[in-house]
């Protein structure tokens, strides 16, 4: 479509107006152009007609946050001159396998259409997509200017789609492919990157298996002078980082390799000085394997940290307990639960200006009963970080009363996420459901936002959230809640609730039905393994038609058990790629 | 404010070191329950899925989302990338339970040269070691081997036990008593 503009804007009805003369045209998309969240833009459409327009032709970046919620023909229609998509697919739930394969997602007809309407497309962030080899090569030859490709939680294609990434992409400024579920073909697609490549900004490939050839990287790092985030996997040694690390002592954010290897004290020195030449360091990854041996190198490079990402670490307390003195400007924080409480007491007293922390179980399926973390470790942390706003939490025990002070402590909670490991698992002091913990939770953070709830709970809870939680968009929920009153609290309450997600739950058809007034204002509902039937769906479906009803069937069950569903707005009615198994009411 | 935790902590040790054989995740009732003999701790499956335990509930779930061996699908709901840290370590990790403790602790005995430095770690019980006469229950430390035969930790050299030894568990001396008599020499000088 050619980007240049129409008027539209009838001038006749303006000189009527005895009011201020309006502003042409090009004024206000100038100025609509500084509002850059997608929010905000999307009010700002909603204000009147001309508004409207002056957002259509301005806006360049664009985020969907469920692909099934509108088509690419609508999104090209409506916005003409999009350079930025960020889209997302599957259902949350999929990261933990209950969503089979092959149910959807795939980006490849949106890519189709952003070729024809958008060549000039330089950023495409993708999360919970499928994506082939194919599209990523489609990709790489229909958008000469692409620049930023960021593929989180994605699956279908190989590195030989990266190879072609490499090949073609002349401008490309990011490469970030994390946790995706990948076929590792070799480490031969980062050599595909010409001599003449210099423009990458962003290179994140550690969640990738294979080698690369250090050659090649060490090569592309050394020419490649705007680099800032380099993230290598665990293939790329202690000895490699070093030497990369001397190559761009401009890199901001680090991901080492495998931290384990046999060093002697030269070399060891010259770590130590690497990562000491990093003066703009703030952020580190990786660390496979560090035990305390080597730890001690990342030293100088700490008390500039704002970030430390040690959740592939298996470190115990005392080595943490040694290395976090070091890092009192940490803002974020990723552990494993080897750590223990007595880990968690030195974050408490290191570091004061902790605003997230998440907290790892490095054996979450283990049969016997590993120790990690419990109520104390969580404690001693809120104690010594008020600042305290995003939490994580795996732990196998919990008491209201620690949860109570803890909230007490850091009552500015935005993000609480509370797994206790054991299913249905009371207050192991009291032996108490745990719904007064998440009732002082929702009663103390005004501006809670996210809520993942566990342990044993009762409608109580529920009651509680719908009551309190005012600012709730995200709700996690499995294995609690005693009957349909429980998940009707939530849908009666919760004014700003957008997504809810609910597994083994004792909610039927009833509590499905009550939340009729609210999925519009949803982006989604996923409940599985609850008391729903197919029956119950359709009536969903009947009375709200803009609502997409899905409902996955499983072999096993039952064929009037509607055994998981995922509900949805969307704009375009149901979805036509949707897989026998899927069956949208 | 720090009230809650140094009690609860204290009150927790207390708790820890009180041999109420319970499983874990329940609640302690005190020292109620059967006493378990020594096979069956080793044959114990603990961690299994507590939905059936909890009781007072009056949850209802219709069905279950359970596979084979009473392992829930999806849960804990932690993703694919994290699921394989502790396997793919290298080193040798065994782990060590203590009686009374519910919890155990995964150890790299390749940290190790000796039985005095291993004995030495601490164990679940916070400040306690391995083998400290000081804390007034002395536990003797037994491991399974190869074979699945317990034995008692110190028999061998170290060597040969750090290559055999699967699990190491540290009971109570009543509890030891059917292994097989050790020498004795090596544990009770190695550890002071």
């Amino acid at each position: 479509m050619d980007p240049v503009r129409k008027r539209t804007k009838d001038l006749s009805k303006s000189v009527d107006s005895a009011h201020l003369a309006p502003f042409p045209d090009e004024v206000l998309e100038k100025v609509l152009s500084l509002v850059k969240s997608h929010k905000d833009r999307s009010s700002v459409s909603l204000v009147c007609k001309d508004w409207y327009n002056a957002d259509r032709w301005s806006r360049s970046k664009i985020f969907i946050g469920n692909c099934y919620s509108v088509s690419p023909e609508i999104v090209a229609r409506r916005f003409p001159n999009i350079r930025s998509v960020t889209l997302k697919g599957k259902p949350r739930f999929s990261d933990f396998n209950l969503v089979p394969q092959n149910w959807g997602a795939d980006i490849h007809s949106w890519l189709v259409v952003f070729a024809q309407v958008y060549p000039f497309l330089e950023e495409l962030r993708l999360k919970r997509m499928v994506v082939s080899d194919e599209s990523l090569e489609f990709l790489a030859n229909s958008f000469p200017g692409f620049k930023v490709l960021s593929l989180l939680s994605c699956d279908g294609f190989s590195t030989d789609g990266l190879k072609a990434i490499a090949t073609h992409c002349k401008n490309l400024t990011e490469l970030d492919i994390q946790e995706n579920g990948i076929d590792d073909l070799g480490g031969g697609w980062l050599s595909c990157f010409p001599e003449t490549f210099v423009s990458l900004e962003v290179l994140n490939f550690a969640s990738l298996n294979s080698d690369v050839t250090f050659d090649a990287l060490e090569r592309l790092v050394s020419r490649c002078k705007a680099l800032r985030v380099l993230k290598v996997n665990k293939h790329i040694s202690l000895e490699q980082i070093q030497k990369l690390l001397l190559r761009a002592p401009q890199l901001m954010e680090v991901g080492t390799g495998s931290f384990q290897q046999e060093l002697v004290p030269r070399q060891f020195a010259e770590l130590e000085t690497a990562f000491g030449s990093c003066k703009n360091l703030h952020t580190l990854s990786g660390l496979w394997e560090a035990s305390s041996v080597y730890l001690p190198v990342i030293y100088p490079a700490c008390a500039n940290l704002t970030y430390l990402n040690l959740s592939y670490a298996t470190l115990q307390s005392d080595e943490l307990s040694k290395l976090l003195p070091n890092c009192s400007n940490l803002r974020r924080l990723w552990v494993l639960d080897t750590v223990e409480d007595k880990g968690l007491e030195a974050v408490g007293s290191s570091c004061p200006l902790l605003e997230e922390l998440r907290v790892f179980p490095a054996d979450p399926f283990d049969q016997d009963m590993v120790h990690g973390v419990t109520e104390s470790g969580f404690v001693a942390v809120s104690s010594g970080c008020r600042k305290l706003h995003y939490v994580l939490y795996f732990c196998r025990q919990m008491t209201n009363a620690a949860v109570a002070t803890i909230v007490k402590n850091c009552p500015d909670f935005t993000h609480f996420r509370l797994c206790i490991m054991n299913p249905g698992q009371a207050d192991y002091l009291t032996n108490d459901p745990m719904d007064e913990a998440f009732g002082a939770v929702v009663k103390t953070c005004t501006k809670l936002q996210r809520l993942a709830v566990s342990g044993l709970l009762t409608d109580k809870t529920f009651e509680y959230i719908g009551k309190y939680a005012k600012n709730l968009e995200t709700l996690s929920v499995a294995f609690a809640g005693s009957s349909d009153r429980g998940m009707q609290s939530v849908m009666e309450g919760c004014p700003k609730l957008r997504k809810l997600e609910i597994r083994d739950c004792p909610f039927g058809n009833e509590a499905l039905l009550s939340g009729l007034d609210k999925y519009e204002s949803m982006r989604s509902l996923w409940m599985s393994a609850c008391n729903l039937t197919m029956n119950g769906c359709r009536q969903l479906a009947k009375n709200m038609p803009r609502l997409n009803v899905e409902v996955i069937k499983d072999e096993e069950s039952d064929d009037s058990e509607a055994d998981k569903v995922y509900v949805y707005r969307s704009v375009v009615g149901p979805r036509r790629d949707a897989p026998p198994f899927v069956l949208t009411l | 404010m720090n009230n809650l935790s140094e009690s609860g902590k204290s009150g927790m040790n207390l708790k820890e070191t009180e041999l109420t054989l319970g499983l874990p995740g329940e609640p302690r009732v005190g020292k109620a329950c059967m006493k378990r003999v020594f096979s069956e701790t080793v044959d114990l499956e603990l961690g299994n899925s507590g939905k059936k335990d909890s009781s007072g509930s009056g949850s209802s779930m219709k069905k279950e989302s359970a596979t084979s061996r009473g392992k829930l699908v999806g849960w804990p709901p932690v993703r694919a990338h994290r699921k394989n840290i502790m396997t793919v370590k290298s080193g040798k990790y065994v782990k060590v339970g203590v009686d009374g403790a519910p919890y155990l602790r995964k150890v790299d005995l390749e940290l190790y040269n000796s039985y005095e430095q291993f004995l030495s770690i601490r164990t679940v019980l916070d400040e306690k070691k391995l083998m400290d006469p000081v804390n007034g229950v002395e536990y003797v430390p037994t491991y399974e081997d190869k074979d699945g035969d317990w034995m008692l930790v110190g028999d061998v050299p170290w060597k040969m036990f750090a290559e055999s030894c699967k699990r190491v568990r540290l009971m109570t001396r009543s509890e030891a008593i059917g292994l097989a008599p050790r020498p004795e020499t090596k544990c009770s000088s190695s550890s002071s």
